[in-house]
């Protein structure tokens, strides 16, 4: 032993001991963020759900649940299907050229069968869910109103398509989630597989849902 | 000498308690011409408490769950006893820490109070005032009304406009693809027991280094130039009990606005507690008509005032971001030979003038719907905070300051 300290082999001392200290702190860190992380069950609330839209009349809405979301399925009028290229100059994207929608319904009306419209009612500013507002010209929103939604967190607006006005917050036209049908009257949100036997079993009672309480969170 | 002598030589031996009362209290010489805004700094404290206390008897019936939140608030309000007053103390609690808040910080403004040397503590008071809009924001989820849910629903989704990593980053926020119970439950969990234990270190660390720099004053002059012989400020005035009597009377004052509220007008007309939030959360129904908590809504009419660009709503949230976080380098934009503006010109005392405007007019534009004409009001008046920092370095730098006293003046 020599009286002198060797600086440089402290410092590597130093250095290795935080550097192995640091690894070990990661890794201790990784089981407390994947925690936070959506659990099994949480990931298993999002199934398709399969609705029978033969009740919903012509120019009128229902709103059904998946993965805890809104989904709002519309039977749009001839009239109203009339109106939606009129006013393709105040849109952001009348073309649904951002990937917003499921190639399938990469047209005019943003559908599968062009009056019923399937769309996820979450605002694509900040998540709120819109309110259906099918009424031509309503005092509040304007004389150039032509049926559509209106957000009421921050006032974006979108035509019976779902495509978002220009000078609004929304960005982009709402999100069409993936579906299909079933039969002429069954449809089968969240799965457009062309496998018939990736239908599940889930009952439409269990997610029909027009004036949900809390209870029926994502979480339960 | 007597036994209470004796104990408190015993625990000196072994603690150093008369030391630290004599350097944060007894012995520590503040200005003596604090006036009125010096209030706030002690009622922030006592509001700190206030909370604290109330807040734990909320936690003995309160059910962070989906399921029962909202039922055990109700239950809270009907049938626990007097239920309804701590409640209601903690609710009112909430919107007055930020009255005070706010009026603390506008004092620093005023008098130029985050200057050299204490720039470190006006950052630490604004860390302080960012933790608590976070402890506001996750005890707002917490009845699991529509506007805890749409509320927070609407905040979360800030982040998840980040690029990239946004999408993921709220869901790990969320820990799920909507808010729910597993939300309210991690919300509950930091609410009552993480940030409240960050905030009491914050707030031991403001006090400390408000201690060793010395308090401001509203000459905006440095007491510790003239000292005594035993160098003790020849303007200042120990803390105890010349000041903590001062404070008392403040507190007084104030506990009988504060019980006023409680007792008249908890709700304060649906500005401490939103009307919508007495309905149960409904993840499937947007309220008419959503807006934060009164102390939130200057930032959320900046939010709704900026335009999406490029297909994103980011800009608007980093608008927002930047709006708060702009007060963090006020030490270093302010440029002014003075600090308060006792002494400063027309022209600082113009922008700080229509600084308040601003916030004041955004707070109401952020309560109100969306409107055309009330969001370009906004943009307008976005465009008025924002120049009261940008132009900052300049305007207070070309503003005719009157000469600074020697010492601290009194009328």
């Amino acid at each position: 032993m020599t009286e002198g300290v060797d600086h440089s082999k402290r410092r590597m001392l130093i250095a290795a001991t935080t550097a192995a200290g640091g690894v070990a702190a990661a890794g201790a860190a990784v089981p407390f963020v994947l925690s936070l992380m959506p659990s099994e069950r949480a990931k298993a609330a999002g199934a398709p759900v399969e609705v029978d839209i033969s009740a919903i009349q012509p120019g009128s809405m229902i709103s059904i649940e998946w993965q805890g979301k809104p989904v709002w399925i519309v039977r749009r009028t001839p009239e109203m299907l009339e109106m939606l290229g009129k006013h393709n100059d105040a849109l952001v994207d009348p073309g649904s050229t951002m990937p917003q929608q499921p190639e399938y319904c990469n047209n005019a009306t943003r559908s599968i069968k062009p009056e019923v419209l399937v769309v996820l009612g979450v605002c694509t500013h900040l998540g709120c869910s819109p309110t259906f507002r099918p009424e031509v010209s309503p005092v509040d929103l304007g004389a150039n109103w032509a049926g559509g939604w209106f957000c009421p967190c921050h006032g974006s607006r979108f035509d019976l398509a779902a495509r978002v006005f220009k000078g609004v917050p929304a960005p982009t036209n709402l999100i069409i989630p993936p579906h299909k049908y079933l039969s002429e009257t069954r449809l089968l949100v969240g799965d457009d597989s062309q496998n018939p036997s990736s239908v599940p079993d889930r009952k439409l009672s269990e997610n029909y849902q027009l004036n949900g309480d809390a209870s029926k969170g994502a979480a339960v | 000498m007597n036994l209470m002598n004796k104990l408190i030589g015993w625990i000196d031996a072994r603690f150093p308690l008369v030391s630290t009362w004599k350097a944060h209290a007894s012995e520590y010489y503040a200005p003596k011409n604090f006036n009125f805004w010096y209030f706030f700094g002690s009622l922030a404290l006592l509001v700190l408490v206030i909370q604290i206390v109330s807040g734990i008897f909320l936690t003995m019936n309160y059910k962070p769950d989906a399921l029962f939140a909202f039922a055990s608030v109700e239950y809270i309000m009907r049938d626990v006893q007097w239920g309804w007053a701590l409640r209601y103390i903690h609710s009112t609690g909430a919107s007055m820490f930020f009255v005070v808040i706010y009026l603390h910080m506008f004092r620093g403004m005023m008098y130029g109070s985050y200057r050299q040397p204490r720039e470190l503590l006006w950052i630490i008071g604004m860390i302080i005032y960012l933790a608590l809009m976070a402890e506001a924001f996750m005890g707002y989820l917490l009845p699991w009304g529509q506007m805890s849910f749409w509320g927070a629903q609407v905040i979360v989704n800030l982040f998840s406009s980040v690029p990239f990593i946004g999408h993921d980053l709220a869901i790990l926020i969320r820990g799920d693809f909507v808010v729910s119970d597993v939300t309210l439950n991690r919300f509950f969990a930091l609410h009552v027991v993480a940030i409240p234990l960050v905030l009491v270190l914050i707030i031991v660390a403001h006090l400390v280094a408000l201690h060793e720099v010395g308090s401001n004053n509203p000459d905006g002059v440095e007491i510790k130039k003239h000292k005594d012989v035993n160098g003790i400020p020849l303007d200042g005035i120990p803390f105890h009990p010349y000041y903590t009597v001062k404070d008392g009377v403040g507190a007084v004052v104030f506990l009988m606005i504060f019980c006023a509220i409680v007792f008249f007008a908890p709700e304060m007309g649906g500005y401490f507690i939103e009307d919508n939030n007495f309905v149960p959360a409904n993840p499937m129904k947007t309220p008419e008509h959503i807006a934060p908590v009164w102390y939130f809504t200057p930032y959320y009419a900046i939010l709704r005032a900026v335009p999406p660009l490029f297909g994103s709503q980011f800009p608007g949230v980093v608008a927002m971001g930047v709006a708060t976080v702009a007060f963090f380098f006020l030490p270093w934009l302010d440029r002014g030979k003075v600090k308060s503006i006792r002494y400063r010109g027309t022209i600082y005392k113009a922008f700080l003038a229509s600084f308040v405007v601003s916030f004041v007019g955004l707070g109401y534009l952020g309560l109100m719907p969306a409107t055309e004409t009330y969001t370009l009001i906004s943009r307008i008046l976005a465009i008025v905070y924002f120049a009261f920092f940008i132009l900052m370095p300049w305007y207070t730098a070309i503003d005719k300051c009157k000469p600074e006293p020697d010492r601290v003046t009194s009328k």
